[in-house]
């Protein structure tokens, strides 16, 4: 049975639709039928991501409007042919969303594919609340740091009251994911550790993605971290949290520094 | 020298006020959630019963919640006009 999952998380910048893009392709490489589907409307980034920002025609708003085919709108990854991008539109403003046009392209997507992973903007209005709408699973991206964790806290209340299975008075199976971690930073305690985190939120966790160059270079040159590169630290966390989603249990590893100190000496030079 | 005192770790680690800070502002945050909308539901339909009744100051309705570890309580506090024994007496009859 299909399934629907939100990546999310209230504030921007914490690695939404990176995590989107990784976790999408590293289901794909799995061997899963993959839809990612932007839902920030007029700052479409995941298209950027994957690699396909000259490929897209027609948008997410046309088909809720009708004005395209679902299928026309679909866009298959060159690499990964398991995974397909449903794009956001980058001219309409989010109020173009409706809730009716939303589920009505999900109940559409539920019969052609195994994953729906809705890309959420940032914030908590109508494009948010609209990505995590019909979620029966929802990633919570969240850096190891004060105002990220408080706005995961609020997400997570919406979650558990604004979204249609919380409605029903059925739960939307929650994840934490735990982006920019730098061990290093953790352990001198200058950064929150994971267990603050997970206690703070009361909400299990997914994975560990590393503080790393790799997916810089990755998003860089168009292609999610778990392809451009599957032997990165990032890679092999988004890998090991794909795992999980399809229910593997996975030893969780902390992804630790493995900078010797004359490279750290000189990196810190050359910022 | 000041360098390797440093090393050492004579600045204090920040995390755990981090920890802390977030800990009390949630559980303040979570208390408050839904809040607005619901009181200001429970305030309209108080308000419109006890209208049916007694001439009421809508201004003299107050309802507020406060949130406790083990209990939670709901504060209802309504001022009604003298003579309001006189009007109840008319009601009746």
């Amino acid at each position: 049975m299909a399934k629907v999952l939100v990546v999310t998380s209230g504030k921007g910048g914490v690695g939404k639709t990176t995590s989107t893009a990784a976790l999408g392709a590293a289901l794909a490489q799995m061997g899963e039928k993959v839809v990612v589907v932007d839902f920030d409307v007029g700052l479409r980034n995941l298209d950027l991501v994957l690699g396909a920002e000259r490929r897209v025609v027609f948008d997410l708003i046309n088909v809720v409007q009708g004005v395209a085919k679902l299928s026309q709108a679909l866009i298959r990854d060159k690499r990964l042919e398991n995974l397909w991008l449903l794009p956001a539109s980058q001219t309409r403003d989010k109020d173009a969303l409706t809730d009716a046009g939303v589920r009505s392209v999900i109940d559409d997507l539920r019969t052609k594919f195994d994953w729906i992973l809705c890309d959420s903007p940032a914030g908590i209005e109508r494009g948010a609340t609209l990505a995590m709408r019909y979620a029966d699973e929802a990633v919570i991206v969240t850096n190891p740091e004060v105002s990220s964790v408080r706005d995961s806290d609020r997400i997570i209340g919406m979650l558990d009251s604004k979204t249609v299975k919380a409605e029903r008075g059925e739960r939307v199976e929650k994840h934490v994911l735990i982006t920019r971690y730098d061990s290093g930073r953790a352990a001198r305690g200058e950064m929150l550790s994971i267990d603050d985190i997970l206690e703070i939120l009361a909400t299990p966790l997914l994975g560990i993605i590393p503080e790393s160059q790799d997916v810089l270079r990755a998003s860089n040159v168009g292609s999610p971290v778990t392809l451009n590169n599957a032997a990165s630290a990032p890679a092999r966390a988004y890998i090991d949290a794909a795992r999980r989603l399809l229910g593997e249990s996975v030893t969780m590893m902390v992804p630790v520094e493995r900078k010797g100190f004359m490279n750290r000496l000189l990196r810190r030079r050359a910022a | 020298m000041m360098n390797l005192l440093r090393l050492l770790g004579s600045r204090t680690a920040s995390a755990p006020v981090a920890r802390e800070r977030l800990q009390i502002l949630l559980a303040h945050e979570r208390g408050l959630r839904g809040q607005p909308e619901l009181l200001g539901l429970l305030r309209a339909e108080i308000l419109a019963v006890v209208s049916r009744h007694v001439v009421l100051d809508p201004e003299k309705v107050i309802v507020r919640m406060d949130r406790g570890k083990n209990v939670s309580t709901l504060e209802v506090d309504i001022e009604v006009p003298n003579g309001f024994e006189r009007s109840i007496a008319a009601a009746a009859t």
